[in-house]
């Protein structure tokens, strides 16, 4: 556990005055805001870090103790114990902030100092939404041109869910309440899958279409035939016309990618020739070829 | 008319201890639907989460409706942004790895 500069975090000095404190700890929780930082995953432990330094700055009995051992935090139930003893012959006179606080997770150090627990100068309780998880799930292509059921683990929890054939790479699907525990009864927060689909050798896919390219040799290009091609559901039988070019494409309508909650639609696959030159000619090929090339 | 995805008002304040006035503000100012059938006040529940992120920014952040307003306007454009980012990289990473 390391010792946390809350003075750092708020970018004030240590002589800072209850109100410069109040006004840098207004500004940083405007800019680190979760709810301001929308996908951003340090948001989250950004807001807590400067909730936490203005949870202690902001309270003169908790920032005493936090200067006066805050290096030598291990030492800090010495003081409690001394205090406490003081607090016997003596009133107690400790100011407390009438400041809305926020509530959240602390640090171990913070804990370890003050015990985990938020001052109760709260000028209103509210019931806290909790934190939203974000999740990254890779899927290979093939799985994603289905619609599967998949089991995953979130904090301990087995949730098992169906991901829609046709998601795309980069997508994020929201789990609602999956997320954390919500605050004073609050709802908890929601759980965000992004989706990275890996790249597959045969098919590239660009939203719903595929692209595929597919060797073809010379003679078939030259005078037509037929040749069997993959697609994403099989094997498909192509007529080859005569004088095929190379680099030109067909479009296979329907044989493209499923479309993301539209069952049944689904987009084109577009195949590239790539004509394949014959190498190691015997002469007698190598001879045909001189007196086609003269005709 | 149906009420299965409406909350009453006075229940979504008790709970979330908002004033009722507050959201009769973000009401007048536009910034949420309320819904009255038999002069019960109700919010769908899909404005929920909404409602709840303009409470936290209203109360943690002390921001003004006007700047709640311009602030949902623009993480509404993030999010469009975003959508965008996600479908350029996509044709990017298509264009780079196609033969």
């Amino acid at each position: 556990m390391n010792f946390i500069d809350y003075y750092n975090i708020l970018g004030v000095d240590k002589n800072a005055t209850q109100k410069e404190i109040k006004v840098a700890f207004r500004k940083l929780a405007r800019k680190y805001h979760p709810d301001l930082n929308p996908n951003d995953p340090n948001a989250k432990r950004n807001f807590q870090q400067i909730n936490e330094a203005n949870e202690v700055l902001s309270d003169p009995e908790k920032r005493q103790k936090y200067d006066q051992y805050g290096k030598d935090w291990q030492h800090a139930q010495q003081f409690e114990n001394a205090k406490q003893y003081q607090e016997q012959s003596s009133d107690r006179q400790g100011a407390r902030s009438s400041e809305t606080q926020f509530e959240g997770d602390f640090s171990d150090f913070f804990e370890s100092m003050f015990g985990g627990t938020a001052s109760t100068g709260r000028s209103r309780q509210v019931r806290f939404r909790g934190e939203d998880f974000n999740a990254e799930l890779r899927l290979s292509l093939m799985d994603a041109s289905k619609t599967h059921k998949q089991t995953l683990t979130v904090n301990g929890k087995n949730l098992r869910i169906t991901i829609p054939a046709g998601i795309e790479n980069g997508q994020t699907i929201k789990i609602p309440g999956y997320g954390g525990q919500g605050l004073n009864g609050g709802p908890n927060g929601d759980l965000y899958i992004t989706f990275s689909i890996l790249d597959h050798p045969k098919f590239k896919r660009l939203e719903n279409n595929l692209y595929s390219t597919v060797e073809l040799d010379l003679y078939t290009a030259v005078l037509g035939g037929e040749m069997t091609i993959d697609t994403l559901d099989g094997k498909v039988k192509l007529k080859i016309i005569p004088e095929t070019q190379n680099g030109s494409k067909i479009k296979l309508k329907g044989k493209g990618f499923p479309v993301y909650k539209n069952e049944g639609q689904f987009g084109d696959l577009f195949i590239t020739f790539s004509i394949k030159i014959p190498n190691n000619l015997t002469d007698k090929q190598k001879e045909l070829f001189t007196q086609l090339s003269k005709l | 008319m149906e009420t299965e995805n409406l909350i009453s008002l006075n229940e979504f304040c008790i709970n979330h201890n908002i004033e009722i006035s507050f959201i009769e503000s973000l009401h007048d100012n536009g910034l949420i639907e309320i819904t009255t059938i038999d002069t019960t006040i109700f919010i769908d529940n899909g404005q929920l989460e909404k409602l709840e992120k303009i409470a936290r920014l209203y109360y943690e952040l002390n921001i003004n409706l006007e700047g709640i307003d311009s602030i949902i306007h623009l993480l509404r454009r993030i999010s469009s942004l975003q959508d965008e980012i996600v479908i350029l990289k996509n044709k990017l990473r298509f264009y780079e790895t196609y033969d």
